[in-house]
């Protein structure tokens, strides 16, 4: 016990001594309560959330993992119960922080540099089946070549959670596509039928996100829709359907950073830091395809990246 | 819905008049003849109910809840600060309890903590376990709890059950005495017994995510708000079990007290409650139970634990990982649950012979308190070496991969068997019914069961839900509901009566029916989603497997509690077995049997929500959105709904059970 309590003791004297040595510009955090990092259920987001969370750590400040839910969390920080949100996507939970920011709490801090991909993905194998693909045009022609007995001849199209919204019904009315969208209730769900239908080569057509494992595992690629534009979704006569809406692909958008409004004047050296963090696509597919191909830890990734790049994380916190 | 009604009400309306006898089958024909009338037959109003006839209580639920939050005040301290300062008790013991098992004892918060103490080493917990499993109980209890905790330590299991294990006990012991209390109160005043009813009803029916928001918004984000939930979902038998147990009390127990001269608070504590104990008990192993099977729930607000691990395993489709964290909650709840059976026990057998295994029990204690000191002072001898851990994951992963690459198609070929000949055609009749029709047939047979009271209960909650505009939702989960239930019990009755013949087939059922209810679903949820993709069918498969758990174990209590006597009275008539099964206890076992359907029926309710998981549109769907949406007043106004379906139907089943049970003559 004794020599716990020493142990402790010295080891913070050494970090002070290295903390003297090797950085003497560092300011003290200028709070010791912990700031909260929401943590999610991707591997991408847990890796951007202990980035920031360790780089904030260098600086001295306390740091606290939090687990929530990643559209309930904004209730938690608009009353600062939860502070740092690192991944908020443009695609799927830009509303609920535009109506948390509207009624006070809680604040955008910026693009994070990682862009979201969302929207209708086919493995590779599908294109022998229906040739033509990706382009959007070839599943006019083969929506049979994706039916199963419950939707045929009609096409399947396995859409996200019902939450995640996406108007697919919608696109599949203005593009007059033969499919039938079948929602997964979970993604956990939806995976687990694509690595089902990948295993045995089967039809398979569905909504994935980038940046996700997924994407990396299995060979494939994106339905090419007309690409996205604002008018596409408030617009009819915009695009091939004159008459109708959502005749285009799914917007692609960044995904934000999120913050209690309290942190920028709580803690102002690390609210800079959050808001000077980059990251792209391929930086943190390549650190999420090593926890959930490799099988390692989200620590030990995390731990590697942060020793191999010491000037990028110092960057952050402008030191 | 009338379909299950109908069949429970049948018989009971035989012995009456002629009239009577026509009733359902009238009603039936009527059933039949909506369904089929073409587009248009019916008015527009009746098949769709009109926008403007809608309630519209979902937004001003969800603004009563902003100004409790944000504007409501007590006077001195407003209500969010009351409500914070609950949590921040009730995390008193929540953090204690973690503190031993699992963070160790730390002060200061955040990476800034510094510790002071380790947790319990693990082997200190192994040998902890066993020396109380013996002390409690003898050999074979210390042997399960060894076995069990070395499950835990070798498969990797450690440090997310031990954080499980301290919320669920705080929350069980919580549980368990607050709804002692609560039942005592009930049984002392009948006003707060009629005030708690409902309540009681509502808690049990309700799904949990209906009320997972409301929590976080009273107790803040984290572990105290999953706690309470978990309280609330785990309490209500509890409190019911109290109830008729501290009533049951012998009167002659009641009449020494006052001979004695008891108080009324001696009455209750040194005469009443042991008294009860044995029954009491029951109750405590039902909140034991119930706070497991929430606990991946509950890992969704942040309660971590093993509910996160089965979570986390299977976003990465780690099936295998799924399993064993899923197992691991499984022997938790055995270990707990036998725990605290033979602390029953040991209570009833009073102290004779227990000095010597106290003594162990006491020397056990010295041991891990050496041990953790060790510990603390190695702190590399706490943790359970990674080299020493097993794990069968990658099996069980290749073992699905297998099974989807060799019985794919004969798999399909059921599924769609099933789908196009039970649930579709089921489906569309259920959504074909017109909403004034059913609530008509709902009143009816309240009426005929159990008289005007219940029309009314049932005919208005009926009315709520149509009124909600949650009409399709409903009659989608009205179906999933009754096909599953229909099938459980067509695989749980005749199981439950061969477990009541068969001694080891018994044995063999309990194990399995335990893990089936303590598994949490949505581990063998993703395999079959593998085999039988999204949608209603897999829905169904999760939805049996859950439910047929009661319909096995009142199936077996209720023919194995008939009375040697009458079949005795049946083999000298010279009945064959097939008709001393027929003939003497399948009809004698019925009323018990039709408690169990109720309870089939409440557990395939409740398993609505996970089903929504894999993407059924039900009003499990509607809460589950509401709850990602941030939505309060949906999500309480749906869970609202699955509430009445189920009240309705345990109102309805009750007293048709009840009726029966008056013409066997059992009283």
């Amino acid at each position: 016990m004794l020599r716990n309590v020493t142990r402790v003791l010295s080891a913070g004297l050494i970090a002070s001594a290295i903390g003297f040595g090797a950085a003497p510009a560092m300011a003290a955090p200028e709070s010791k309560d912990p700031i909260k990092v929401t943590l999610h259920d991707w591997t991408g987001q847990l890796i951007t959330a202990r980035l920031m969370g360790e780089t904030l750590k260098k600086a001295g400040y306390n740091v606290e993992y939090v687990q929530a839910d990643y559209l309930a969390q904004f209730a938690g920080m608009k009353t600062g119960d939860l502070h740092v949100a690192m991944e908020v996507w443009a695609t799927t939970a830009k509303e609920a922080m535009d109506a948390a920011i509207a009624e006070g709490g809680v604040e955008n801090v910026g693009e994070t540099g990682m862009q979201a991909i969302e929207d209708w993905w086919f493995p590779d194998y599908m294109k022998e089946k229906c040739p033509g693909l990706p382009d959007w045009q070839a599943l006019k022609a083969c929506a049979e070549a994706f039916s199963v007995p419950e939707t045929a001849p009609k096409g399947r199209y396995l859409g996200g959670p019902v939450t995640w919204g996406g108007y697919d019904e919608e696109r599949v009315q203005a593009l007059g596509l033969d499919f039938e969208v079948v929602h997964a209730g979970t993604d956990a769900a939806m995976f687990a039928e694509l690595q089902s239908a990948y295993e045995r080569k089967a039809p398979i057509i569905l909504w994935i996100y980038a940046p996700h494992w997924a994407p990396i595992k299995y060979k494939g690629e994106w339905v090419k829709f007309p690409p996205y534009e604002k008018a596409c979704y408030e617009d009819p006569a915009w695009g091939v359907n004159k008459e109708a809406k959502y005749d285009c692909a799914k917007p692609r958008g960044p995904i934000y950073k999120a913050a209690w409004t309290g942190v920028k004047d709580k803690w102002p050296g690390a609210y800079k830091a959050i808001k000077a963090y980059t990251f792209t696509n391929d930086e943190i597919g390549a650190l999420a395809a090593k926890v959930d191909l490799d099988g390692k830890k989200v620590e030990d990734v995390v731990d590697e990246w942060m020793a191999a790049n010491e000037s990028r994380w110092k960057g952050w916190l402008g030191q | 819905m009338s379909v299950a009604d109908a069949r429970p009400a049948a018989p009971a309306a035989m012995p009456k008049l002629a009239p009577g006898k026509l009733l359902w089958p009238l009603v039936a024909l009527v059933t039949v003849a909506l369904v089929m009338a073409p587009a248009g037959a019916l008015p527009a109003w009746a098949v769709k109910l009109p926008a403007a006839w809608q309630l519209g209580l979902a937004p001003q639920i969800s603004a009563f809840m902003k100004w409790l939050m944000e504007s409501a005040t007590f006077g001195l301290f407003s209500v969010r600060e009351f409500t914070r300062a609950i949590a921040w008790t009730l995390d008193l013991p929540l953090s204690a309890a973690k503190a031993v098992l699992s963070t160790g004892l730390v002060i200061g918060q955040g990476s800034d903590a510094v510790k002071l103490a380790p947790p319990i080493p693990w082997f200190a917990m192994v040998a902890l376990g066993i020396a109380a499993g013996y002390a409690v109980s003898g050999v074979r209890l210390a042997v399960l709890m060894g076995l069990g905790l070395l499950y835990l330590a070798v498969f990797g299991q450690w440090a997310g059950a031990m954080v499980t294990l301290a919320s669920v006990l705080v929350s069980s012991l919580l549980g368990a005495f607050g709804g002692l209390l609560l039942g005592l109160a009930c049984v002392r005043w009948r006003a707060v017994e009629r005030a708690v009813g409902p309540l009681l009803d509502l808690a049990q029916t309700m799904p949990v995510f209906a009320y997972l928001l409301p929590m976080l918004i009273l107790f803040g984000f984290g572990p105290v708000s999953a706690m309470v939930a978990t309280i609330i979902y785990a309490m209500p038998p509890m409190v019911r079990v109290t109830i008729l147990a501290i009533r049951a009390v012998p009167e002659d127990v009641r009449s020494l007290a006052v001979m004695t001269g008891c108080t009324r608070r001696q009455t209750t504590w040194k005469m009443l409650v042991p008294t009860a104990l044995p029954a009491l008990m029951v109750g405590v192993n039902q909140v034991i139970m119930l706070s497991l099977n929430v606990v991946i729930i509950a890992s969704m607000i942040g309660a971590g634990g093993l509910g996160f691990d089965v979570l986390t395993a299977l976003r990465r489709n780690d099936i295998g990982a799924g399993l064993e964290a899923g197992l691991a909650i499984t022997v938790l709840a055995i270990l707990l649950d036998r725990f605290a059976q033979g602390l029953a026990h040991g209570a009833e057998r009073g102290a004779a012979g227990r000095s010597g295994r106290r003594l162990a029990l006491w020397a056990a204690l010295a041991g891990v308190a050496a041990l953790w000191l060790a510990a603390a002072l190695w702190p590399s001898l706490a943790t359970y070496p990674e080299a020493w851990r097993l794990s069968t994951a990658p099996w069980w992963n290749e073992l699905v991969r297998w099974i989807n690459l060799t019985f794919y198609s004969q798999l399909e070929a059921v599924k769609v068997f099933f789908l196009l000949n039970i649930l579709v055609p089921v489906k569309r009749f259920m959504l074909a019914l017109p909403w004034p029709w059913v609530a008509a047939v709902v009143t009816l047979a309240g009426f005929r069961l159990g008289g005007l009271r219940l029309a009314a209960v049932t005919g208005l909650m009926t009315l709520f839900i149509a009124l909600s505009g949650l009409w399709p939702a409903a009659m989608v989960t009205v179906y999933l509901c009754g096909v599953g239930v229909a099938l459980a019990m067509l695989i749980g009755v005749p199981i439950g009566l061969l477990a009541a013949a068969n001694p080891t087939a018994r044995k063999i059922t309990d194990v399995a029916v335990d893990t089936l209810q303590t598994l949490p679903s949505f581990v063998y949820l993703i395999p079959f989603v593998m085999l039988f993709k999204v949608g209603d069918f897999t829905a169904l498969i999760a939805i049996v497997l859950y439910a047929v758990a009661p319909a096995i174990r009142y199936t077996a209590h209720g023919v194995s509690q008939i009375h040697p006597a009458l079949i005795e009275a049946g083999v000298m008539n010279g009945c064959t077995r097939l008709q001393s099964l027929l003939r003497i206890r399948l009809p004698l076992a019925t009323p018990e049997i039709l408690l169990g359907l109720n309870q089939t029926l409440m557990l395939a309710l409740s398993m609505l929500v996970i089903t929504a998981l894999v993407g059924t549109r039900d009003l499990g769907q509607e809460v589950y959105s509401a709850l990602a949406q941030a939505n309060v007043g949906k999500g309480l106004v749906a869970g609202l709904c699955v509430a009445f379906i189920g009240i309705i139907a345990d109102r309805l089943l009750s007293a048709a059970s009840g009726r029966l049970r008056q013409r066997l003559g059992l009283g």
